[in-house]
């Protein structure tokens, strides 16, 4: 069973319910108040014939909540301004209930659910009261491990995929250098074939996890030849003799969760990590794309859904020439207009993920979604902080950290640029280089 | 004799910022969030740690109401419950369900189902009345102990801490019994996704009232429903004797 912190039974000073109607004892710290008039944003999650959920989805999300109201929202602002969350301890709570492998084989403790799982359970993470948590679990969960499940080895699997599931290892994914990001392809952090070993040296930027990590999935270039063919996934275990971990680092937004700079001098790995086949480290990474840009887009679409109801809260009590804020014509007009668009991305993102279960190739819809996830997040962000007016603007208030966190979203897992690109080439319209 | 029974109610969300209806007559439940009474989850848990201990052989869980009362008994399930029933109440009868009609749908399965044991939660966080598991005991004619904050089974007896005004008292009652549990009995399990998934293969079975031989007419009528009145503000005075005056210029002394 997970571990509870027995001053959360007692915390019931903390309840501020305003309806004497209810009874006021409970186990939990009450940390919202949601408005009971119908759940228009939900989803469709108290309508019948849901498009995407069945009843066992619905069972998935709330038992998450749970986890999340008790055991990782109530330390939110304290990890923020340390920087960092205990990733081991979460995880391990995560790990227990099932939650870290809910997409993954079930030989090695996974539940084998399909994609649509996984998304009910971003849609859900998105109910953390920050942007570094949720994208921490998805480093684990969909970044770091789908290429170990599809072509690892079962050995390599029983090493580092089946303690990851259980919550027992945490996980980071070594792709981006300081100076290779989006053009994956130029990366330089090399991996030369020395005996039974691989000896790895360079390294690697934007860590998620990078500094709890006890293995990271690095993508190495193991030969000369085609930048596209020439690169490997490899299991690396982070106390590796040579891994360096040369610093946190000190960002705008997702304060809690730990970034690091990774160097490799000299490191030395058996070959029989690789994952799958020699070469084919590019491919796998870039088969799992879709999976992890519909991932990005779930969680960021419920704070787009809690940023904009809680400003409805908020403005509604908070008077501006005798009337509340809200009242103002060009506000609630305001909140209309990006409560549309957060169900038209909804939208996309459901068929996108039930097409994609179906067996379908949805590249070019999960771009759609990730660039318009991005830039959504950046209009609700700053519509809704100039709406909070100066307490938007302190650190006190939930819209301030999700106007920081959420600008990532428009340039990590894929930048808009990116995104564009892809579209764009499915759309044949990028011009092709003139016949030599 | 080795069945433990488990009440569970489906109520409005304890977050939920609950608003009563325009036409006074309840509050607005359509399209709001809803989940078990928190107090069920604790009696849930308690059964399930019972047959975990081996002390039962089978937890049933039971939940009276719409169609939609399944989802909290499949969260039952996904806890560690064996099998279902679900007693549909729908419409009207629904809305006039209260603690007297489910003690006796309660009492009629205790008896069809022979359980030696009935859990409740002390309360349901909407209605607050604290009565079904009393009532329930009395029906069956079978000892009571509510405000359970600790349940050891000691052969064929219960024995029960209560939580009283006064502190704890210790009592030990014979079985079969009913048990209602309070807030410091236990910490509910989360439902982990493998059993939740595995919850769809349990059973639920469904029956109305009438099959149990119930009649669950309401002897009460819901006049008018309101919100409880805007807090006032407050007015600061300087001295005490100022408050005195106050209090009595507002006919409080």
């Amino acid at each position: 069973m997970a571990l509870r912190v027995t001053v959360l039974r007692l915390n019931l000073a903390a309840i501020h319910h305003v309806n004497n109607l209810y009874s006021v004892s409970s186990t939990r710290k009450l940390t919202e108040n949601v408005a009971s008039k119908p759940k228009a944003a939900s989803g469709g999650e108290t309508m019948t014939g849901h498009l995407l959920y069945t009843p066992e989805h619905l069972a998935l999300k709330e038992s998450l909540k749970k986890i999340i109201d008790q055991e990782i929202n109530p330390y939110v602002d304290q990890w923020e301004a340390e920087g960092i969350f205990p990733a081991h301890k979460v995880f391990k709570i995560l790990g227990n209930a099932g939650f870290l492998g809910v997409n993954k084989p079930v030989e090695y403790g996974g539940l084998g659910l399909d994609f649509s799982y996984s998304i009910a359970m971003s849609e859900e993470l998105g109910n953390i009261r920050c942007g570094g948590i949720p994208m921490a679990i998805g480093v684990q969960t969909d970044m770091a491990t789908p290429a170990l499940a599809r072509f690892g080895s079962a050995e390599l699997k029983k090493e580092f995929l089946l303690p990851s599931i259980m919550g027992d290892k945490v996980a980071c994914l070594g792709v981006s250098e300081v100076g290779a990001g989006s053009d994956v392809a130029t990366i330089k952090t090399k991996a030369v074939r020395d005996g039974d070993e691989y000896v790895v040296n360079g390294g690697k930027m934007w860590t998620t996890n990078g500094t709890q990590a006890d293995w990271m999935c690095l993508l190495a270039n193991t030969s000369d030849g085609l930048s596209h063919k020439n690169k490997s996934l490899i299991c690396l275990p982070m106390n590796s003799p040579g891994v360096r971990i040369a610093r946190k680092i000190d960002k705008m937004g997702m304060r809690s969760s730990d970034t690091a700079e990774v160097f490799f001098d000299d490191v030395r790995v058996p070959c029989k990590n690789v994952i799958g086949r020699e070469g084919m480290g590019f491919t796998y990474q870039m088969l799992q794309f879709q999976e992890e840009r519909l991932w990005a887009v779930g969680n960021i679409l419920t704070m787009m859904e809690n940023v904009i109801r809680e400003t409805i809260q908020y403005t509604r009590q908070r008077t501006i020439f005798k009337m509340p804020v809200l009242h103002h014509q060009s506000v609630y007009f305001r909140l209309a207009e990006l409560e549309t668009e957060v169900e038209l991305l909804r939208s996309l993102l459901h068929r996108a993920t039930a097409l994609y279960i179906r067996g379908n190739d949805v590249t070019k819809l999960a771009s759609m979604a990730k660039l318009k996830a991005g830039r959504l997040a950046r209009e609700v962000g700053d519509s809704c902080l100039q709406y909070w007016g100066g307490m938007g603007y302190t650190n006190d208030v939930l819209v301030s950290r999700f106007y920081r966190d959420a600008r990532l979203c428009s340039i990590g897992g894929g930048a808009d640029e990116v995104m564009l690109s892809i579209i764009s080439k499915y759309m044949d319209t990028v011009p092709k280089a003139p016949p030599k | 004799m080795s069945r433990v029974l488990v009440g569970v109610k489906r109520v409005i969300d304890y977050a939920v910022k609950v608003r009563v209806k325009p036409d006074h007559s309840g509050v607005v439940t359509d399209g709001v969030k809803h989940s078990m009474n928190p107090f069920c989850e604790i009696a849930v848990e308690e059964a399930v740690k019972l047959k975990e201990k081996k002390l039962f052989k089978e937890v049933v869980a039971v939940s009276c109401g719409p169609a939609q009362a399944t989802e909290t008994i499949r969260t039952a399930l996904a806890m560690g419950c064996d099998r279902g029933i679900h007693v549909e109440v729908t419409g009207k009868d629904y809305e006039s369900l209260g603690p007297l009609q489910v003690s006796k749908i309660f009492a009629a399965l205790a008896k069809k189902e022979e359980a030696s044991l009935v859990i409740l939660g002390k309360q349901a966080i909407d209605d607050d009345c604290n009565q079904t598991g009393q009532m329930t005991a009395a029906l069956l004619d079978w000892p009571q102990g509510t405000f359970a904050s600790e349940v050891e089974i000691e052969g064929d007896k219960v024995k029960v801490v209560r939580e009283i005004d006064g502190g704890l008292e210790t009592i030990k009652i014979n079985m079969p019994a009913v048990v209602t549990a309070d807030l410091r009995l236990n910490t509910p399990r989360y439902a982990t996704l493998p059993n939740i998934m595995k919850a769809k293969k349990k059973k639920i079975a469904n029956m109305k009232p009438a099959d149990l031989g119930v009649d669950i007419v309401s002897r009460l009528e819901v006049l008018r429903v309101d919100e409880p009145p805007t807090r006032l503000a407050g007015v600061k005075v300087e001295t005490v004797d100022d408050l005195v005056a106050k209090l009595k210029e507002s006919g409080t002394i």
